[in-house]
Formats: structure tokens, C-alpha cells, sequence
């Protein structure tokens, strides 16, 4: 669907009452809504609400083969979906421009950041290791999907347990949880990221 | 029967939503419509009812394309469709949890969906799973373990006008009689189901 333009007496009342220092709901120049974090029954389920924005993301993991430039190291994989239900214009299938923009900068916050351990995540070099993979899932879209979908995504990060491995030589043994306890992932930190808005090129 | 659970108005942008629990089992659905609807998939006489369903975790596959079009027919059969025609009512599911039972709570959910967002509607859809386990025995909204053991797995969606069955589902090996025997079991639960549906809008009014 396409999106409903901006009326320009809406925008001028915007920008009208942002030069008097007021914002549409009450708040200051640098108030936050409120967070709200919510985990589900499985291990890295986790649900986060900014004011009415919902975002869910789940990891999960899987033993795949390792990049050939990177042997020793596990894969993190973040895929971002702009579901349909989160706002109208919004189309299930390929991601639009927005939709692009955060995803990469998702990946560039939580992957390039180095805050999860990838060596950690190798089983045998140039053979097995772990892919993580975070589905994060935008549910309703009352702006600042960003600052949402990252802490989602580092919160399931820090919740997620993955199954114990031993290696005895050659044979690879993966324990159900029922046999040995999981493991949680190596977080060195938890990066965050908050939004700026600025109006009349950064006078306001 | 008494972990079944509804919260309607659950999102804000859509214009109908409920967030329905089964148990463990959640399942958010959003509704949009009747609204604008693309050329190629336009219809001159009715509406046209679209339904994405998201799984939690990887890329939808297959036995989500199933969930789809068996919740779309439900849905079409139940919508006064011929009210909206060359419009189109979008619905979408989102899977927050599966402990089993997950195609009935996510038809129930869209349901409740299609209520909040007001669109007319023939009847009202109840949901109910069904198992048989190894020693015959009829189980009713089974949990993930229940639903993994099971000899045969049926879901059932009933009318609220009629008690007739919209939707009939199942996979594994059961006989005539037995697969009679759940269908009345299910009814009995649908029937309890429309009452606990009267009794969360009589509350929301």
C-alpha cells in the first residue's frame, strides 16, 4: 500500500511547536518512552515495547560449515523482517529502502561490534561451527524501529543458550539439554543505539 | 479450556488486532481491510483475503504456506466478502511461542482479529487440535510433546451459526469410527469455545 503523504499544515504544526520546545506527547527534547523487555518460554525469545513500537526476535543456531576466509570462526546472521502487520505500507518479501537501511545498520551494530565471541563458536576448524541466526521481527511500527530492534536482538543475544559440544578426536558428540546443560553464548558487551532526530538543519 | 486466553486491540497500527494464548502457545494476528488491493490480485464481485503467516525463527517454507491457505479458506468462508468488492482484507500472524495446538490458535486468533477490526462476518470460527496418543486416547489442545507422540493429529474449525465443520485437518493413521469420536469431542469444545467468545465481548462492552 502506498503511504499516505504528510499534509503540510500537519507538518507545519509539527515543526511549528517543536520551535516552541514541545512535542506531540508532551515529552522534552530528550525523554524516552517507556521500555518494557518481555522473554518468551524458549531459550533467546524476547519481546521489547518503546512507548507502542514491538519489536520480537528469536535466535537460534545450527552446525554449518565455516566461511573459507574465516575457519576458526562461528557465523552470526541477523535477518530483519518489516512484517506487514507493523504498518500498512510495509510489504511482505523483499525489503524496502528503509527496511535495507536498518537492517544493515542492525548488522553493523550487534555483528560488527564484535560483542558476541565468533571463535567461540567453532566446533572443528574448517569443518563445523555454529551459525547463529536472529530473526528480529518488527510488530507494530510507532517509530524508532532502530533503537528497538537493537536492543531485541542484543537481549536474545544474552538470553540464548546453545547445546554443549565435545569433540573426542574425531567424533563430534551434540548433548540435547536433557543430557548436559546449555551453554550461553560469549558476550564481551552490549552495544545500544539511540536515535537523534534533527529538524531545520539542526537548528531545532 | 481454562488457559485459553485473548487480548484484542494488542497493536495499534492495524486496523484489528488480538494477541490469542492456547496454553504456552501464542499467536499475534493483525487485520487490515477492507482496503486497497493490487490490480493482478483484484476481484470484481468480492474481496479478496490475503493471509501471511510468520514463523518465529527462519524463513517461511512450506508447512507455512499450508497454514496459509488453510486459514485464508476458513476465512473466506466465514467473511461476507461480497460486501467488499475489488478490496482486500489482509490478515497476518505472527508466531510469538509454539507449545503445539499451533494451526487452532492462530485460525481462533484471526478470528478475534477480524472481530476487533469490525469486518462482517457470517459466523464466528472456534479452532480446536486434536490428537489420538498410543493408547487411543482423544487429547485435546496437546502441548508440543503430546502433539510429537501422537498417533494422528486432527484440527477441527467449527461455525458459531451452525456447529458445522468449516475446516477439517489431519495427518497420521486413524480409523472411521475414532476420527467420529474426536470430531464430537471437538464440537463440545467448540461450543465451549463460542461461550467464552460471548463472554470477552460482553466484557469489552
Amino acid at each position: 500500500m502506498k503511504e499516505a503523504p504528510l499534509s503540510s499544515c500537519e507538518r507545519a504544526f509539527i515543526l511549528g511547536a517543536l520551535a516552541e520546545k514541545r512535542r506531540l506527547d508532551g515529552r522534552q527534547a530528550y525523554d524516552y518512552r517507556e521500555l518494557r523487555i518481555g522473554f518468551g518460554v524458549d531459550r533467546g525469545g524476547c519481546h521489547v515495547q518503546i512507548g507502542e513500537t514491538r519489536v520480537l526476535a528469536q535466535v537460534s543456531c545450527e552446525v554449518l560449515v565455516p566461511r573459507q576466509t574465516r575457519p576458526n570462526e562461528g557465523m552470526l546472521y541477523i535477518n530483519l523482517e518489516l512484517s506487514p502487520m507493523a504498518c500498512p505500507t510495509f510489504e511482505p518479501g523483499k525489503l524496502s529502502e528503509v527496511g535495507v537501511e536498518v537492517n544493515r545498520a542492525l548488522e553493523r551494530c550487534v555483528r560488527d561490534s564484535s560483542c558476541i565471541d565468533l571463535e567461540s563458536l567453532c566446533i572443528v576448524s574448517g569443518e563445523k561451527v555454529w551459525q547463529i541466526r536472529v530473526d528480529v521481527h518488527v510488530l507494530n511500527h510507532e517509530g524508532n524501529i532502530m533503537d528497538t530492534a537493537c536492543i531485541a536482538a542484543i537481549t536474545a543475544l544474552a538470553h540464548f543458550r546453545r547445546p554443549d559440544v565435545t569433540v573426542c578426536g574425531e567424533d563430534v558428540t551434540i548433548h540435547t539439554a536433557e543430557e548436559k546443560s546449555l551453554v550461553p553464548l560469549t558476550v564481551n558487551h552490549m552495544p545500544l543505539s539511540v536515535t537523534f532526530s534533527f529538524f531545520e538543519q539542526g537548528f531545532v | 479450556m481454562e488457559n485459553i486466553r485473548c487480548q484484542p486491540s494488542s497493536l495499534t497500527r492495524p486496523d484489528g488486532s488480538a494477541t490469542f494464548y492456547e496454553g504456552d502457545t501464542t499467536v499475534v494476528a493483525a487485520v487490515y481491510g477492507p482496503t486497497e488491493v493490487k490490480l493482478s490480485k483484484e476481484q470484481i464481485d468480492k474481496a479478496t483475503v490475503e493471509v501471511t503467516f510468520k514463523p518465529k525463527q527462519g524463513l517461511p517454507g512450506c508447512a507455512e504456506k499450508a497454514k496459509e491457505s488453510m486459514i485464508r479458506s476458513t476465512c473466506e468462508s466465514a467473511l461476507l466478502c461480497m460486501l467488499h468488492p475489488r478490496t482486500a482484507v489482509n490478515i497476518v500472524l505472527q508466531e510469538m511461542q509454539d507449545s503445539g495446538s499451533l494451526l487452532s490458535c492462530c485460525i481462533n486468533a484471526a478470528c478475534q482479529a477480524l472481530m476487533n477490526a469490525g469486518v462482517s462476518m457470517r459466523f464466528v470460527v472456534a479452532a480446536v487440535s486434536c490428537v489420538l496418543d498410543s493408547e487411543d486416547q482423544i487429547v485435546l489442545f496437546p502441548e508440543l510433546k503430546q502433539e510429537q507422540d501422537a498417533k494422528a493429529k486432527m484440527t477441527f474449525v467449527f461455525a458459531s451459526n451452525s456447529n458445522n465443520v468449516v475446516l477439517a485437518t489431519s495427518s497420521g493413521i486413524i480409523s472411521p469410527k475414532l476420527f467420529q469420536k474426536c470430531l464430537i469431542t471437538s464440537q463440545e469444545a467448540g461450543t465451549k469455545t463460542f461461550e467464552l467468545y460471548r463472554d470477552w465481548l460482553s466484557k469489552q462492552n
